[in-house]
């Protein structure tokens, strides 16, 4: 019997209409655990690099995690993966919410989508039964609509389904995939889905999952349960309140925006607002949130209410979490009120809500700079807040010139030309992200936004504090009671972790330490995206209840998987080292990984090269950021260095010049 | 089945359900199933729950409900409420496991559910993984003069619902045949 999982992925094949139930091989479990893990293991095999994102070739898988659908707490994430239109790496997004869980009910662990159906389709698994249905009532419908209609069509209310809107039929790069409490939205997935011609899946389930050894598991859980009663209780001090307790960033529920607004940019990420939160302001915009937010909601079996359901007037009800709630009030220089209506609109039509707002914003600046004019975009209106629902239609529906700004910031500033590349100053790897601009170089962030696969911060960042606490004895009050830290040593790099003077940033935590930090960061985000574990309550904020402690006996009593520190560490850096041989395949390399070259103001080149020289070596990649030989077969991944040599990515003899990367990989 | 009078203690049980409280996650149904799973834990499986949530988010309903007796015709009328302007749908607050409805039943035997409070726990274990507090226990104790009625077995309750389904006649036969083949 297999445990945790259901050892079965969907197959289907979407030119033909041909469907598939497929026996999953347990080795792989063993060593790519699943969810991304897999999927990477998937994408390497079946979609070379020759395979561009808009081709029937390209894979779009929609997995879920290892442990979901079992009793563990959180455990609820989809990870959707696939070739990225925009950046043409590897694109892969979670989703929380119910959609994963019920998958695995209906008996399947992943549903792989590969071909493009001739007409628009989608698919409805239920249980045993799989079909593609006739989904051309259902084109140019918005993704909520687009699931309220399937579950009336199959009379069902417990169906979950995960649909795209408009603008992921009509391919947009920046397309999400919805799920009404949450989405899939970084790398343009929903564009893959709208080109396969794919409208919606939807799942019923009603299957049982097991667990290997069960009053083990049973006990990790109410262990979980218990940290998180506790640390409901005993909030984090001395951070913002955003920081302080668990789940996301709790944007629904605090009204207190004055460190987004002040510190994040505003327009096109280039406007700081230095003493906008005013008392009127708080008043104002905690009005139109109480008014608009109907009632605090959950993902499938966790008790943190990090989303909302939203309700403004006139508007048809709808969901949102997290830093949406701002990204277009402050792209527009508007107020809470305009970013909560434009939202529910930009969540019918399914696009992100980074990226969007972003090219919006740019549009704007290229027309006020005289880039764009009137003959460009005809019938652009004068008001600011109408100029901005005037782009998204345009967008969404590739008309005009939103047919080119579709394809976000970088792609468009190359098409539109006469400088506007300037504007597009916000991207890493052709991808838009948060509008922050700051002073001082930060060691760790500039790691993390370096190297960074997911392409977005807010997916590498977590469990280490973004900023040292300002006195030594609120440091040491901090790590008292700080289990989570892999090694004793992270306590003290945060200790002598100083606001000014020698012990602080850009030179401390000194290179060797931010390597550590980075790692760490970015191997609990990868355990996460493997076990389906939502972030809010493992790597992303501080003192979480799952850690590299526990986990190893999750995955053992759950999945039956023995598995110690060591080995689940080593299984996260098989896949990690995956993402990455998928994407240097496609031709990433060192010049692609940097930061926004406006990010900071103040850099520092020398030591810049000295991160990432030294956190290469870490990995064990070479100077150009390619997993070496030697790390590639250390980690049962010959098959990729294999592939390297072949085509000439790696050479043989150079296994010489990487032998510090050997000694990098143990001291991890 | 007797009936006798007699002067007794009773415990009262009572899950209170705060359906304002209810944020629709569900872990409610995960931890019933898993219970009552067996062996204990070793699988879960929310269409086995004796607590079902009927959730609807962009209605804003939010509604526990648990699973109480076995029915074997479905009720000659049915029943809609509209509270605070929201219509829940027929048989929303019904407990009854009935013919009209999937739930409260196993999804492959369709045997009927019941939620037992968690039998042997401190209390039901639904109400300890609900940390938004939308369930709440209480115990009180009553003295009553009773009409009491033999337990009705879980056994017979299962049977009563099979003989409802197939036939008297056919579960007879089937007894008789898997005791020969055993
Ligand atoms: S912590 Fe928040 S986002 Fe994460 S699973 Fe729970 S409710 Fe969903
Ligand atoms: S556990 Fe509580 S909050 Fe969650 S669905 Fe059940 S009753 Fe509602």
């Amino acid at each position: 019997m297999r445990y945790a999982e259901t050892g079965f992925n969907l197959e289907i094949d979407l030119s033909r209409g041909n469907i598939e139930k497929v026996a999953t091989d347990p080795r792989e479990t063993e060593l790519y655990l699943g969810g991304l893990g897999t999927n990477a293991k998937i994408l390497w095999d079946r979609v070379p690099p020759e395979v561009d994102p808009f081709s029937p070739d390209n894979l779009l898988i929609f997995s879920a995690g290892l442990l979901c659908g079992t009793p563990a707490t959180g455990c609820n994430r989809t990870i959707v993966s696939t070739i990225s239109p925009q950046t043409r790496l590897m694109g892969f997004s979670m989703m929380g919410g119910f959609w994963a869980p019920e998958l695995k009910y209906a008996g399947y662990d992943k549903v792989v989508l590969r071909g493009k159906s001739p007409k628009l389709v989608y698919l409805w698994i239920n249980n045993d039964k799989v079909e593609l249905r006739d989904a051309s009532h259902l084109q140019g419908k918005g993704a909520i609509e687009t699931a309220e209609l399937i579950r009336q069509e199959l009379d069902d209310p417990r169906i979950q389904v995960a649909a795209i809107g408009l603008a992921g039929e009509n391919r947009v790069y920046f397309a999400s995939v919805e799920q009404g409490r949450s989405s899939a939205s970084r790398g343009g997935l929903g564009a893959v889905m709208g080109d396969k011609g794919l409208k919606a899946i939807a799942v019923r389930g009603t299957n049982d999952i097991n667990v290997a050894r069960p009053e083990e598991f049973i006990e990790l859980c109410n262990e979980v349960l218990d940290y998180i009663k506790w640390r409901e209780e005993h909030p984090i001090p001395g951070v913002m309140p955003i920081l302080a307790g668990l789940g996301s960033p709790q944007e629904m529920k605090i009204h207190d925006e004055k460190w987004h607004t002040e510190n994040f940019s505003w327009g096109n990420s280039r406007v700081r607002r230095k003493g906008f939160w005013t008392e009127e302001i708080a008043k104002q915009w905690t009005e139109t949130m109480e008014s608009a937010r109907r009632r605090l909601i959950s993902c499938f079996n966790c008790p943190m209410k990090c989303g909302a359901t939203i309700q403004m007037p006139g508007l048809p009800t709808y969901m949102m979490k997290c830093f949406t709630k701002l990204t277009y009030t402050m792209a527009a220089f508007s107020d809470l009120e305009f970013g909560l209506k434009i939202a529910q609109k930009a969540t019918e039509y399914g696009v992100d809500g980074f990226s969007t707002p972003q090219v919006m914003a740019f549009a704007i600046e290229l027309y006020e700079d005289g880039i764009l004019t009137d003959k460009d975009m005809p019938g652009f209106p004068e008001g600011n807040e109408e100029r901005f629902y005037w782009l998204l239609d345009k967008i969404v529906r590739r008309e005009g010139i939103g047919d080119i700004l579709a394809d976000g910031t970088y792609w468009a500033a190359k098409k539109i030309g006469k400088g506007a590349e300037k504007y597009a100053h916000n991207t890493i790897k052709k991808h838009e992200q948060l509008p922050l601009k700051l002073s001082m170089l930060n060691p760790i962030y500039f790691l993390m936004y370096c190297t960074g696969e997911k392409i977005n911060i807010t997916q590498i960042e977590g469990q280490f504090p973004q900023a040292p606490f300002p006195k030594r004895e609120q440091r040491e009050e901090f790590v008292k009671d700080w289990f989570q830290v892999p090694d004793e040593k992270f306590k003290q790099y945060f200790l002598d972790w100083e606001p000014r003077g020698e012990n602080s940033i850009p030179f401390y935590p000194t290179v060797e330490m931010t390597c550590d930090i980075v790692d760490w960061q970015e191997m609990m985000h990868y355990i996460d995206d493997a076990l389906g574990m939502c972030a809010g309550l493992s790597s992303f904020p501080l003192k979480p209840p799952y850690h590299i402690h526990n986990y190893p006996k999750f995955i053992s009593a759950g999945a039956g998987i023995e598995m110690d520190e060591e080995s689940l560490k080593q299984a996260a850096r098989r896949y990690r080292t995956l993402v990455r041989a998928i994407n240097i395949r496609r031709g990433m390399r060192r010049k692609d990984e940097k930061p926004p070259e406006d990010h900071w103001k103040k850099r520092f080149p020398e030591l810049e090269k000295k991160l990432l020289d030294t956190y290469y070596r870490y990995k064990g990649w070479n100077e150009e950021g390619i997993p070496t030989k030697e790390t590639l077969e250390n980690l049962g991944l010959d098959y990729v260095s294999r592939d390297f040599l072949k085509r000439g990515i790696l050479k043989e003899g150079e296994e010489s010049s990487t032998e510090q990367s050997a000694a990098g990989n143990e001291q991890q | 089945m007797k009936a006798e009078k007699e002067k007794k203690k009773k415990i009262i049980k009572t899950i209170r359900i705060d359906v304002d409280k209810c944020n629709g996650c569900r872990a409610c149904e995960v931890i019933c199933s898993a219970y009552h799973a067996d062996p204990k834990y070793s699988s879960n499986n929310p269409a086995r729950s004796r607590i079902r949530v009927i959730r609807e988010p962009l209605r804003d309903i939010y509604v526990p409900v648990y699973a109480g007796e076995y029915t074997v015709a479905e009720c000659a009328g049915r029943d809609k409420y509209i509270i605070d302007g929201k219509e829940y749908d027929e048989c929303s607050f019904c407990r009854a496991s009935c013919p009209s409805r999937v739930d409260f039943k196993e999804p492959d035997s369709g045997l009927p559910l019941k939620c037992d409070m968690c039998e042997g726990e401190d209390e039901p274990l639904c109400v300890k993984w609900c940390l938004a507090d939308a369930l709440i226990y209480e115990e009180r104790e009553e003295e009553i003069e009773e009409e009491v009625e033999e337990e009705v077995e879980d056994l017979e309750v299962g049977l009563e619902a099979l003989a409802g389904k197939y036939g008297m006649q056919k579960i007879l036969d089937t007894v008789a045949r898997m005791s020969k083949e055993g």
